[in-house]
């Protein structure tokens, strides 16, 4: 991993913007190092597209410090979000050849609450193509290498975001998290990638990928950072209507010298996840985390998720439908490529889709196509929607139980880039992420520790609308592993 | 045993608006056919009597007040990304 040294962008959120806001350091200054710190990182290829206002965007933060206005609580502190968030200033290209000049003529409502936060968005993160993918090696425009071992994936889809934040880039970036996008390349990447309650995050101005799914979270160095960037942007919009109430504050209390236990809280270890551990090592790894909980206090017990093994086929039935609703919008008319050989309508639709989308996104589509088929929606769509229905049941009776899940993210450490070439395999990556966003719970991943060069990620999940609580003991956990 | 073959393929292009060529339907055709084998493994899974989930928010009517708003964007940016427009529409190629 190449060291990206900064004095500043090292620093947790809070103390940073304490240094813009009493003037030790400017957000020209910290742009500049961001700016600085993806042409020297470029052959990771983690960025897609720089900001080219963003120096300006700085300037006038410091102008308005220096008279005296009161600034937002992110003051300065450069951010990267993936680029399937519609942007002002850059293109939008969701990593597809679909949008290759595509220019939003909005802004998605996550950026403008950063933005109105003092922020400073300087790039756009590279991914798989719509998201569609566990490695971003999907991305037309070339895969992202991981930081630790540029032989290996960063994972994905938010694999850009995930290996800038491992590379301190930025102190955060955003991501978005369908079936395991942020909480994957964070486990693969070693940094803390959280995924929010379903709803909690607005997600006007998100390119759609599965939308009762889909979910937009921070992908940080801590879980503190994490807490403190999610509220920012949890709570209500008026632009999309599936967005819940927020609890009052996310932000972790950092209560001094006093050293927190775990005394009284009940962890579930998943059975079906501890089992589909691939490498012995990374099992290892995660029980020596699971015993340091132990030491702590923690109550520990193992519970069944017995319909784990169903949540990756109810997940690639659900998303590829959604998927070819959702990207039907495509049409080579409005916006987006649009095929110059076409004679007729039919002709813009069939050569602008077939040449503008990549394979995955392709066989996506046409999977959902044939799960929404007449004679095929009841034994597939509908019986995916069912055991969905029994999957949500399952972790309701499970945190009855227990106060939180804890598990490993994923099965192994990164792995080789062009690996995985058949579909199926690459599916099954998300083994451990895929069942918490079925159920719209929080899930988190946190690191702990490597096997070998490599970092492994423990995920802890907690019941639906609980994202404080959940924040509050992934901090604990997170000091102590 | 899901039989999927080329003609299949390229059947659901057009249903999908996807043009898919010869070569490209020999290649997704198994492909295609291995993940509905894959996830065929539901239909075991008894569901008798279980409602469907289609989203996991209990939210329900959510409106907003049937007022008129001003647009926050001009036509023109909005057809800023459209290969062909005329007279402030987008012109699209013949339909019949």
């Amino acid at each position: 991993m190449s060291e990206s040294k900064s004095e500043y962008l090292d620093l947790p959120i809070p103390e940073l913007v304490a240094k813009v806001r009493n003037q030790e350091v400017t957000a020209e200054f910290l742009v500049n190092q961001s700016l600085e710190l993806i042409k020297a990182n470029q052959d990771y290829h983690a960025i897609l597209d720089v900001n080219q206002s963003a120096l300006d965007q700085a300037k006038a933060i410091d102008k308005a410090i220096a008279d005296g206005e009161t600034l937002g609580v992110l003051s300065g502190v450069p951010f990267i979000a993936k680029d399937n968030f519609l942007t002002k200033n850059t293109k939008t290209t969701a990593a597809s050849k679909m949008l290759d000049n595509f220019q939003a003529p909005y802004q998605a409502s996550a950026i403008d609450k950063l933005e109105a936060a003092g922020a400073i968005m300087v790039a756009k993160a590279n991914l798989d193509e719509f998201a569609h993918g566990s490695s971003t090696e999907n991305s037309a425009y070339g895969p992202t290498k991981n930081p630790h071992d540029s032989s290996k994936v960063p994972g994905g889809s938010s694999g850009g975001s995930a290996a800038a934040v491992a590379l301190n880039i930025t102190p955060f970036a955003l991501g978005t998290d369908t079936g395991g996008s942020i909480r994957l390349p964070a486990s693969f990447c070693g940094v803390v990638g959280y995924k929010p309650t379903y709803g909690l995050v607005s997600r006007y101005g998100v390119i759609a990928m599965a939308s009762s799914t889909d979910v937009i979270g921070p992908i940080t160095r801590s879980v503190s950072d994490s807490a403190y960037v999610l509220d920012v942007l949890a709570g209500q919009d008026v632009n999309d209507s599936t967005t819940i109430k927020r609890q009052d504050s996310y932000l972790i209390n950092q209560d001094g010298n006093k050293k927190r236990d775990l005394k009284g809280i009940k962890f579930g270890i998943i059975k079906e996840h501890l089992e589909m551990i691939e490498d012995k090592d990374v099992l290892a790894n995660i029980k020596a985390a699971i015993d340091k909980l132990k030491a702590a206090g923690a109550d520990i017990k193992e519970v069944s998720l017995s319909n784990s093994e169903a949540s990756l086929p109810v997940y690639y039935i659900l998303a590829p439908a959604e998927i070819s609703s959702n990207l039907a919008r495509y049409d080579g008319v409005k916006y987006g490529f649009s095929s110059k050989q076409a004679k007729d309508l039919l002709d813009t639709y069939l050569l602008s889709r077939g040449s503008g989308f990549g394979s995955e996104s392709i066989r996506r589509i046409l999977t959902g196509t044939y799960v929404l088929s007449s004679g095929y929606q009841d034994a597939y769509y509908k019986q995916a929607q069912k055991v969905r229905s029994l999957i949500v049941k399952e972790y309701e009776d499970i945190f009855a139980d227990v106060d939180f899940l804890i598990g490993p993210t994923a099965a192994t450490t990164a792995f080789d880039l062009g690996a995985k070439p058949d579909p199926i395999s690459m599916y099954k990556s998300d083994y451990m992420t895929i069942a918490a966003n079925l159920a719209g719970i929080p899930a988190i991943s946190i690191p702990s520790g490597n096997v070998g060069n490599l970092p492994v990620g423990l995920q802890l999940q907690g019941p639906q609308g609980q994202d404080k609580q959940l924040l509050d003991v992934a901090h604990v956990i997170g000091e102590l592993i | 045993m899901n039989k999927i073959k080329d003609s299949d393929i390229k059947h659901l292009g057009v249903l999908a608006r996807i043009g898919i060529d010869e070569a490209i339907a020999k290649e997704l055709a198994p492909q295609l056919m291995d993940i509905l084998d894959y996830v065929s493994r539901l239909q075991s899974i008894d569901t008798s009597g279980v409602e469907i989930t289609s989203q996991v928010t209990g939210l329900v009517g959510i409106w907003r007040e049937d007022e008129v708003k001003p647009s926050l964007i001009s036509r023109e940016e909005l057809l800023s990304n459209t290969l062909e427009t005329e007279g402030g529409y987008i012109k699209v190629r013949k339909v019949l």
